[in-house]
């Protein structure tokens, strides 16, 4: 029953958002502002993951790959694939959904114990538009930014791993990775892409925003928003591989 | 004015207002008082539209607010300013830029305008100079002072303040209400203040509405909360055995059978000897006080 009460509470929140914007200037700068703190703020953790996912992709390839009979070009186009279907898409996105989620659903829930969310609302500021709005429009920008980027370290970590380690030539590498190349792979880690960048920024702020209580109830909605956030990605990833790869 | 007629809010099945009337009268300082749990919060944030009453009205100079669309609440609150019981200050903005956000926000005056706007507010309320300082390196005196000067930057109509002196010293209060009041006459605003200080209470109270379990208890000015034979406002304004001396020594002020205080500084000031101490209470073996015969 309370999940559904919390679902309904949700697409209420989701329907507030949508009004005309008091001040289109300070709507543009904080949606800015967002994404400045969700892209630069995360960059350096998918940098550090994206290299050290194709890495260990290419070692653990060329581990299992014991039969001469494939031909050594097979590891890079396998580093490719699973970096650009799953590795970059969800995993990026479930780290996101614990350094942003967090961040978004501690935020808003210090500025609703605080009273500050009351303030713009006696304001007359619509405060899921001017609050909520900016960091989901933001996380959706800046997210598939980050998987783009995400996808191109770590194809380049697995080459750099390949090179260093002897298992396969750069030359072979970049050989293997023009090999079966399939378009449509791109277009479903971004479609996976915006429909996580979604979920891991609207359900901690849902989560933030309707906080009661004090500090320990912040604590609190952090974590069940990065597990819910968690949860959902990954729920997510299931139906769009259902749907999207059939 | 902001009037108030039969309002009833709950929450659960609970009812918290039961059918409250109240006349919030404009250019002065309409203190509302209680006791926890009387319903002295729910009320205000239904006055600010914080709260959806359940039935009831409240009308800001004559317009129904609860009648309103969420398009016409927001014109109706761009006259009204608040100061929280916390201050709600953006911590991450320094004063400057507390002050200036809802000029930012609903006006289109020029950035030199506008800093002239912030930097007269911060003189009126004594903060200049402040400017650049962030919420975490104020005292709680100051922060209320920037969370008066971000209420009242848009010159509003009406002014709400959620216990102006909880966590303040008496002194720092005293000057709080003091600087309060100064506004409400300077700009003739109509100020609600939700407070348990008694000495806000008896010092700017120009109209007093007592809460009691939901509902409005009393009603009067600072002068009448003296004479008032009501009891459960007795029982809470006097709660002390000091409060209730010093009701004893107003009404006996009042009433011109003892001197105020002018006379009292005269005679401490005048060479006439001091009157002598009474005898000291005799002690049992304990230590304890006797009980007077």
């Amino acid at each position: 029953m309370k999940v559904l009460n919390d679902l309904g509470k949700y697409f209420l929140m989701m329907r507030g958002m949508f009004s005309r914007p008091e001040n289109w200037k300070m709507y543009w700068k904080e949606f800015m502002h967002q994404c400045s703190e969700i892209g630069i703020g995360s960059l350096a953790i998918v940098v550090i993951i994206s290299v050290f996912i194709g890495a260990v992709s290419a070692v653990q390839t060329a581990y299992q790959m014991t039969t001469p009979f494939i031909p050594r070009e097979t590891i890079s186009m396998i580093v490719r694939d699973t970096v650009i279907l799953e590795f970059s898409p969800t995993l990026v996105s479930i780290v996101l959904a614990g350094v942003v989620g967090s961040k978004i659903a501690g935020e808003l829930g210090n500025m609703r114990v605080s009273e500050q969310i009351d303030a713009l609302e006696i304001m007359g500021i619509n405060t899921k538009a001017y609050l909520v709005l900016p960091k989901i429009l933001a996380a959706l920008v800046v997210v598939p930014m980050l998987v783009v980027i995400s996808m191109i370290l770590g194809i380049w970590g697995g080459r750099f791993a390949s090179d260093a380690t002897g298992i396969v030539s750069a030359y072979t590498y970049d050989k293997g990775l023009l090999m079966a190349f399939i378009p449509y792979n791109v277009f479903f880690a971004l479609s996976k892409a915006y429909t996580f960048a979604f979920l891991l920024s609207s359900i901690p702020a849902f989560y933030g925003y309707n906080v009661k209580g004090g500090a320990l109830e912040i604590g609190r909605s952090s974590t069940k928003a990065v597990v819910v956030s968690c949860v959902s990605i990954l729920f997510a990833d299931f139906i769009l591989a259902a749907i999207l790869l059939q | 004015m902001i009037e108030v007629k039969d309002l009833r809010k709950g929450f659960e099945g609970k009812e918290v207002l039961k059918g409250v009337d109240a006349v919030m009268k404009a250019g002065q300082c309409n203190l509302i008082i209680g006791a926890s749990v009387s319903g002295k919060t729910v009320f205000m944030k239904c006055l600010v539209g914080l709260f959806q009453p359940d039935t009831g009205d409240i009308l800001y100079s004559g317009h129904n607010f609860t009648r309103m669309s969420v398009e016409e609440k927001k014109e109706i609150r761009k006259e009204i300013g608040m100061l929280f019981q916390g201050s709600a200050l953006f911590s991450s903005m320094t004063v400057e830029e507390n002050i200036i956000f809802p000029l930012d926000m609903f006006t289109r005056e020029s950035r030199k305008k506008k800093m002239e706007r912030v930097n007269e507010v911060l003189e009126r309320v004594n903060l200049k100079g402040s400017n650049k300082k962030f919420p975490a390196e104020l005292s709680g005196g100051m922060m209320k002072r920037v969370g008066i000067a971000r209420a009242i930057v848009l010159n509003p109509k009406y002014l709400f303040v959620d216990e102006p002196n909880s966590g303040l010293d008496p002194q720092t209060s005293g000057l709080i209400d003091q600087l309060i009041k100064d506004i409400t006459d300077e700009y003739k605003i109509t100020t609600v203040i939700n407070t348990h200080d008694m000495n806000s209470v008896m010092e700017i109270g120009d109209n007093i509405i007592y809460m009691y379990q939901g509902h409005k208890e009393w009603e009067g000015n600072r002068k009448e909360i003296i004479f008032s034979k009501n009891e459960r406002l007795n029982d809470f304004i006097f709660a002390s055995e000091f409060l209730k001396d010093a009701k004893d020594m107003r009404m006996l002020e009042q009433t011109g059978k003892i001197s105020n205080d002018r006379d009292m500084e005269k005679i401490l000031k005048s060479d006439a000897p001091l009157p002598a101490p009474p005898p000291p209470t005799p002690k049992g073996e304990d230590g304890s006080e006797q009980p007077k015969q």
